[in-house]
């Protein structure tokens, strides 16, 4: 299954956005990153790292990020990570929230990475004023 | 003239100093177009510079440059964290098993250190950003290296420039960073990032004029 890692400058905005995706796919491993070493608002690319790896699983890894350095402190991360993981990460270009929601439904049904992607990604087009 | 080790240690010592003195500075200047911590961001990261400093004082200076940009990456929180990591770690390669630095090592050092930022920020000059105050001074270093100056002369001139591509950024409208989410209301406010660039080439320059 895919694996989703939220990243956010704020703790609590990563790890409240991590409790409504879940609700969404109890079963997918989500992991929420945010702040900086001392707690401040920021991101920490080692932190990040870390969190990638703490995933474990072999499907892939959907990241999801809120703003600013939080994509350059990604990148970073991935420059970071040992090739054969490297290989599994991608870093996507969807709003935070309605993103993580769309991913967690898809790595639930078993889809790929590049289809948890896609569909996350599309999340950002999705009308939500019905 | 070379620089050498002890002078590197100096340089990113008084590269720390220049952040503290500044931390109220540089975050006043990023409350006017941006998060109000681009200070407290630069000051955190030298201090965690400054405490890893010690054990590889006495190593190659490449070593010592890469020790900073770790440091760097793993403190400062915000943007400035990847893009100044990223320069130091060029710094560091160009530097790798060097006890003493040229004029043309710097002048490498700093074109790569650039072009790590660049392709980390994506950012060109014109977009308000620490590339406009970097980019001129790799220049005017280069072109004061191929008019035969020496290395002090060399700096002194990359700061100036520094210094005017600082200035430079006031009036312009921001396209990279948190102060692009403002827009036009970012004219007339000088980048924190370019800021910070300028003092801390002026860091180097101190040391080598001492
Ligand atoms: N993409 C970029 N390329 C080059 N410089 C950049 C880029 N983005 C931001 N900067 C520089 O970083 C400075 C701001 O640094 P600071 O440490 O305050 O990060 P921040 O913008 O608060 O980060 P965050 O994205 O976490 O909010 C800006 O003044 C600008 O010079
Ligand atoms: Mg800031």
């Amino acid at each position: 299954m895919v694996g989703i890692v939220i990243i956010s400058h704020s703790l609590k905005a990563a790890e409240g956005i991590k409790e409504i995706a879940q609700q969404m796919g109890r079963e997918v491993p989500i992991v929420a990153v945010g702040g900086t070493e001392d707690g401040d608002l920021g991101t920490d690319p080692l932190a990040i790292k870390e969190a990638i790896e703490s995933i474990g699983e072999t499907d892939g890894v959907l990241l999801l990020v809120d703003l600013g350095s939080a994509v350059m402190n990604t990148q970073l991360a991935i420059d970071m990570l040992q090739d054969e993981l490297q290989k599994r990460v991608v870093l996507c270009n969807a709003p935070i929230l309605e993103g993580a929601v769309v991913a967690a439904v898809e790595a639930a049904m078993g889809h790929t990475l590049a289809q948890v992607k896609r569909a996350a990604e599309e999340a950002g087009q999705m009308e939500k004023l019905l | 003239m070379k620089v050498n080790r002890d002078q590197v240690v100096a340089m990113i010592e008084e590269m720390a100093a220049a952040m503290a003195q500044n931390k109220e500075y540089l975050t006043e200047l990023d409350s006017a177009i941006g998060d109000a911590d681009h200070g407290i961001n630069m000051d955190r990261g030298f201090r965690k510079v400054l405490e890893k400093l010690p054990p590889v004082a006495d190593k190659d200076i490449g070593t010592i440059f890469k020790n900073v940009a770790m440091s760097l990456i793993s403190a400062v929180g915000g943007a400035a964290g990847p893009l100044y990591g990223t320069f130091f770690m060029q710094f560091g390669k160009i530097a790798a098993g060097k006890e003493e630095l040229t004029a043309s090592d710097i002048g490498a050092m700093l074109a790569a250190g650039l072009e790590g930022i660049k392709q980390r920020g994506k950012a060109v000059v014109g977009e308000k950003t620490m590339v406009d105050a970097l980019e001129p001074a790799v220049e005017a270093y280069s072109a004061a290296a191929d008019a035969g100056k020496d290395l002090v002369e060399c700096l002194r001139a990359a700061v100036a420039a520094a210094e005017d591509g600082k200035k430079a950024t006031i009036p312009l409208v921001a396209k990279k960073g948190r102060a692009h989410y403002l827009g036009e209301r970012s004219v007339g406010h000088q980048d924190p990032g370019a800021t910070s660039a300028e003092l801390l080439l002026r860091a180097m320059l101190k040391v080598l004029e001492s």
